[in-house]
């Protein structure tokens, strides 16, 4: 594309776009728009609800950066035109095996960590290869897996521990290497510093008397800003990336012109597995323990974030900062419904009404930059 | 764009109608359940909390994850106490994932009552101030040694929550109760009244030796009852179930269940919040745990239960 770049300057067949337009038609547009409103309201209704204090934005940091490790695989995936349904069933079962691997069969908790990425990773390469061999849609085959996952993190620890949950993780992985870098926290001197001198609270008696509150950066927000960056960097800036939104567009075009399409869709099954293992490994080392219902209905969350961070359910279109946004939106919304005190139940309510909204403006935004009608 | 723009403050302006932010007078209080949406049994649980608020005359709040999902419940009562209210009622459903925020919480100076979920001995362990609730094994442990002595050899033990440890210990004490191996006899039912009832159906079918059925409340209870009647065994095999609702008191009533273990829900909901509004106000604290269950309700007295079954029972 770049060689044909040195054609005459005021080329007829090239529109004029003034650099504003340019700046601000962008898929992440919807995303950016959703971000400023909810932060408006959340800051008119519940300013003063705790939902802005340390706690309270660490509490929706961390919602939101979950949604966002998934989100990010999930935003790559649709892009190169495919759904995995199987991403909640997938952090169940990865959790599950880990908690096998530490507690019953008494691995090293690095091993057990490495073999499940191993192990889920390769389920991920199975997915995608049944997509591409078999020519079904994602939909059918993750849809399976789904189930099929989901069994399993049910029937293993019942088998082997007669019990849905297995504990005690923690003991393990307390001299460990590999699990601070999920369940570990960063830039604790920073926050003591800052309970110190009083710029977040600390805790007022017990045990940890003196202490900041929030103690800490968790790995998992490091992990979601380190998937965000390489999903964005991978898409943008690199020739795979074009092939991801080729391989979305128009796959049989793209074959035409060389694309290994089938090897990229395989690839990037196999990065959602690693995102939703990540996931996974995160929530095991934080809380000491997997149950065979953790990560029900998060792959519906993850498509949720990418849709309201503008990408297409068809493929070939979308963005990874969109994606984050979404995921931002997301989290905020959930945790701070309850800030400004509303009834419980009427979740789902808001969250329609905001993919509802999130998809019609994205449309809007998308029929500008591709210029369809 | 103006008229999407227009549209989206709209939305702004509407939701702040239905926001309404936490108003300063009145103790408040917020109870955190392991309940997904779907179980129709909190229910006496919010209207519990809710009488109590209006009684003693404090701000009472209900939140639960939408799925069950225990981890997204420790973000729930890290929430809660980021929004510093005077005190937290909430179950222990895990203690590995929920021991770290409610210690938290504590240590952050907030009053904690462990209800419904968990035990003295872990609501001890994370500083709360009490536990109201039914021990959960130890009601297993009564209603199969009740069952024994009407006669159950072979059971089947529907398990709804099966995501959940403590429910299915319940079935481990019935067993035990009982004398026997719990072996396979405890069926993950999966929620889906359709399913359950089929799930029933069929294991009922390809074990004919089984002469006693539990269910762990009315999510698997009322499928098996309609199962039962299907298959014409209603009334001729032992059928003992927790909890209560509507369904299973008029099977009570019509001999469909011979008995229901009332944990009594509406205690574990009421009496904490009665409990922390006179910690926070005179400083008086009952010094011991509190039991709320187990009772056993059958066609006997069910007058009171079927009057409020639902709502207050």
């Amino acid at each position: 594309m770049n060689d044909t770049a040195q054609a005459p300057a005021n080329d007829e067949r090239v529109k004029e776009i003034s650099s504003f337009r340019k700046a601000l038609i962008r898929p992440e547009l919807g995303g950016i728009i959703g971000t400023i409103a909810v932060f408006t309201v959340f800051l008119l209704v519940a300013h003063d609800s705790g939902m802005f204090n340390s706690q309270g934005v660490m509490n929706w940091s961390i919602v939101s950066a979950q949604f966002a490790v998934i989100a990010v695989g999930a935003c790559l995936l649709m892009i190169a035109g495919e759904f995995d349904l199987s991403v909640g069933s997938m952090i169940g079962f990865a959790s599950m095996i880990i908690a096998i691997f530490v507690v019953s069969l008494e691995w090293p908790v690095w091993l057990a960590i490495l073999v499940t990425f191993a192990v889920c990773i390769t389920i991920g390469a199975i997915n995608g290869y049944v997509v591409v061999k078999t020519g079904l849609p994602s939909f059918i085959v993750t849809l399976a897996f789904l189930f099929i996952l989901r069994g399993f993190s049910i029937y293993l620890p019942q088998a082997i521990e007669r019990k849905t949950t297995i504990g005690g993780i923690k003991a393990f992985a307390e001299d460990d290497w590999l699990a601070p870098v999920f369940g570990g926290k960063v830039l604790k001197g920073f926050f003591q510093w800052m309970g110190d001198v009083g710029i977040i609270g600390t805790f007022q008696n017990g045990s940890r008397a003196g202490q900041p509150l929030v103690d800490g950066i968790p790995m998992l927000i490091v992990w979601a800003v380190a998937l965000i960056i390489f999903g964005h960097v991978l898409l943008t800036k690199t020739k795979f990336g074009n092939w991801i939104f080729a391989a979305g567009g128009d796959a049989q075009a793209a074959r035409y012109v060389g694309v290994p399409v089938n090897r990229v869709k395989v690839l990037m099954f196999m990065f959602t597995a690693f995102c939703a293992t990540v996931f996974a490994t995160c929530q095991v080392m934080e809380f000491g323990s997997a149950d065979a219902g953790r990560g029900l209905l998060k792959e519906f969350e993850a498509i949720i974030a990418v849709v309201i961070g503008g990408a297409l359910l068809t493929g070939g279109y979308g963005s990874v900062l969109g994606a984050a946004l979404g995921a931002l939106i997301f989290g905020v919304v959930q945790q701070g419904l309850f800030f400004a005190g509303v009834e419980n139940s009427l979740f789902r309510v808001f969250l329609g009404v905001i993919l509802l909204f999130a998809v019609i403006l994205n449309t809007y935004i998308r029929r500008i930059i591709t210029g369809e009608r | 764009m103006k008229k999407i723009l227009t549209a989206f403050a709209a939305v702004a302006l509407a939701a702040t109608g239905v926001i309404a932010p936490a108003s300063a007078e009145g103790e408040r209080y917020v109870l955190v359940s392991h309940a997904p949406d779907s179980d129709s049994w909190w229910n006496t649980i919010k209207n519990g909390i809710a009488l109590a608020g209006e009684q003693v005359g404090v701000e009472v709040e209900y939140r639960n994850p939408p799925t069950g999902d225990i981890a997204d419940m420790a973000r729930i009562i890290e929430q809660a106490a980021a929004s510093n209210p005077d005190g937290i009622i909430t179950t222990l459903a895990d203690f590995d994932v929920l021991s770290g925020p409610i210690r938290a919480a504590v240590d952050q100076g907030i009053d904690v009552i462990i209800m419904n979920t968990g035990t003295p001995e872990q609501a001890r362990e994370v500083g709360a101030l009490m536990y109201v609730g039914q021990p959960e094994y130890d009601a297993g442990l009564a209603a199969g040694m009740r069952a024994k002595g009407e006669g159950v050899t072979n059971f089947l033990c529907v398990n709804h929550a099966i995501q959940q440890p403590t429910v299915g210990e319940r079935c481990r004490g019935y067993a035990e109760g009982l004398g026997i191996e719990l072996g396979d006899s405890m069926m993950d039912s999966g929620t889906d009244p359709s399913e359950i009832k089929n799930k029933v159906l069929a294991y009922l079918t390809a074990h004919p030796e089984v002469d006693g059925i539990l269910t762990l409340g009315p999510v698997s209870a009322d499928p098996t009852i309609a199962a039962l009647k299907q298959n014409g065994m209603a009334g001729t095999l032992h059928f003992g179930t927790f909890d209560l609702g509507t369904e299973i008191v008029n099977a009570i009533k019509d001999g469909t269940i011979k008995w229901g273990i009332d944990q009594q829900p509406f205690l574990q909901a009421y009496l904490p919040v009665i409990v922390l509004a006179n910690y926070d106000r005179y400083g008086v604290l009952p010094g011991n745990n509190i039991n709320s269950g187990p009772g056993f309700v059958t066609a006997d007295g069910l007058t009171k239960v079927e009057e409020f079954a639902g709502e207050y029972r």
